[in-house]
């Protein structure tokens, strides 16, 4: 990998290396979103890999409507004492100073959120200046490379959260995947042009065409509500799965937090998911995306 | 002779890095997920990942014992982080019900050296690997405790055990497979070949 540092003499923290590696440790499972201690230990409990932090989950941010902020510092501290796996922490787009807090608080990642109500219109945060690796949302390849270039670590298509429609998840995924494939197949004259079509750095357009994946670890978010959903996004490529109002407004959480866990590894095999998906309860009631309002649509925040 | 097999544990973790080392290191490796798939294995990777979900779904998918049975074997086993965790005999600040396959006699600290921004990089010597250190990629990573008479300490970092090998099972804290240095890799698969004559 072009990118790949070399070794420091000295021991050092917070490299590309250790933030991208982190994340590399948590392909083949599940993040899912919690309110509250006592989500994280259901959380926990049920396989997750890790679990991110928020003040509301998705489904009531669009209920409640208002601003959503970076959850509670005194509530983050209570999921981090609850659960020994990784806790990550939503901060709003631009919001740097609520990222310098959760990187204080010590969490394990952060997560640039356009869930959250966006802070700056125009700026994301300077990821590089953090020890705490960030995790940001892309609707496509020249997005998702925006946000790599700012210093991001891990990328998640955004799909649309709060929904429990896995259509959007479906829509970008497949962008960013597309895009990639397309760049595969161009030669060295074209990365230049296409650096500029996808308003991204000709070394990171570059670096994805020789590697055929992005430079980090992708996963999938924003509407999986079902085993059967988590495992689609693994079939079209995603390396692993958040999950966020699916399972604490589903009928029995605790039961369907571990069927998505298991249909995630098992992604490809029908019969264990068809296992897994018996009996789970009410899934999330959802919204069709087409009946929602440009202005409510969290896809389009970020740029 | 031809090429080994070796499997690399896939239910969760850094399974895609560690296929790649090995192939590198001139092994034929392949994910595993099923007990049926550890048939025909000449050794076995346990790679990197949140031991906690490895463990739970080892458990779930019926793979705890035939795991265990395949370390008991004698056929080499080699765990990186989650994995050196995985192949601990006993276990500090894990989950109540984390269960480990066990092989090496030793008390492994889960996330010993801190969370996240904790996590470093650091040259690490290790013993039977020239060629000078390797690039330590340390990522909330455990550390041994304290090992039996018959564990062999590979290496240390700041006064910590951070590589160890009790007869074909070896196990490290930090992540070759997150380099391009696969002098690890390349380390286990010669014990691999020697223990199939």
């Amino acid at each position: 990998m072009s990118t790949t540092p070399t070794t420091p003499q000295h021991p050092e923290t917070g490299t590309a290396r250790v933030k991208r590696g982190m994340a590399e440790q948590l392909k083949g499972g599940v993040i899912m979103d919690v309110v509250t201690p006592e989500e994280a230990k259901i959380a926990e409990d049920a396989g997750a890999v890790a679990v991110m932090a928020l003040e509301r989950v998705p489904a009531d941010i669009r209920k409640d409507g208002g601003v959503a902020r970076m959850s509670d510092p005194d509530m983050i501290d209570g999921i981090i004492n609850a659960v020994s796996i990784p806790v990550m922490a939503k901060s709003r787009i631009g919001h740097f100073v609520e990222a310098q807090v959760l990187q204080s608080l010590g969490v394990d990642y952060i997560d640039e959120s356009e869930v959250l109500t966006p802070a700056d219109e125009v700026n994301h945060a300077d990821k590089w200046a953090f020890t705490t690796p960030f995790v940001c949302g892309a609707t496509n390849l020249g997005e998702a490379l925006r946000r790599i270039a700012e210093g991001a670590a891990m990328i998640r298509s955004k799909g649309e959260a709060g929904t429990g429609n896995v259509v959007e998840a479906v829509r970008h995924l497949r962008q960013i995947k597309g895009e990639i494939a397309r760049l595969r197949g161009y030669d060295n004259n074209e990365l230049f042009a296409a650096a500029k079509e996808l308003r991204a750095p000709y070394e990171l357009v570059k670096e994805v065409a020789e590697l055929g994946k992005l430079p980090v670890v992708l996963f999938s978010a924003g509407g999986v509500a079902t085993p059967a959903d988590a495992a689609l996004m693994r079939q079209l490529g995603a390396e692993g799965v958040f999950v966020g109002s699916g399972i604490f407004k589903s009928g029995d959480p605790a039961k369907r937090a571990a069927a998505i866990v298991k249909a995630t590894t098992f992604y490809d095999d029908p019969a264990v998911i068809a296992d897994v998906s018996r009996n789970l309860g009410e899934a999330m009631v959802g919204i069709n995306c087409d009946t929602l309002p440009e202005s409510e649509r969290y896809a389009n925040r970020g740029w | 002779m031809t090429t080994p097999t070796i499997g690399v544990l896939a239910l969760q973790g850094d399974v895609r890095e560690h296929l790649t080392a090995l192939g590198t290191a001139d092994a034929l490796a392949r994910p595993v997920r099923r007990p049926q798939e550890l048939a025909g294995l000449d050794g076995l990777v346990i790679p990197g990942g949140e031991s906690t979900t490895m463990s739970k779904l080892a458990v779930t998918f019926g793979m705890l014992e035939p795991l265990r049975a395949f370390v008991r074997s004698g056929k080499p086993v080699y765990g990186t982080c989650a994995g050196m965790i995985m192949v601990a005999d006993k276990l500090l600040d894990g989950r109540e019900d984390q269960e480990t396959l066990g092989g090496i006699d030793m008390i492994v600290r889960r996330n010993a050296f801190g969370r996240q921004n904790e996590s470093f990089e650091a040259a690490v010597e290790i013993a039977g690997i020239p060629g000078g250190p390797v690039e330590g990629v340390f990522i909330r990573a455990p550390w041994v405790e304290s090992v039996g008479a018959a564990v062999e300490v590979l290496a240390t970092y700041d006064g910590h055990t951070v590589a160890v090998r009790q007869g074909n099972v070896l196990a490290t804290s930090f992540h070759p497979e997150l380099t391009g240095d696969h002098r690890v890799h390349a380390y286990f698969v010669d014990l691999v070949r020697r223990a199939r004559r």
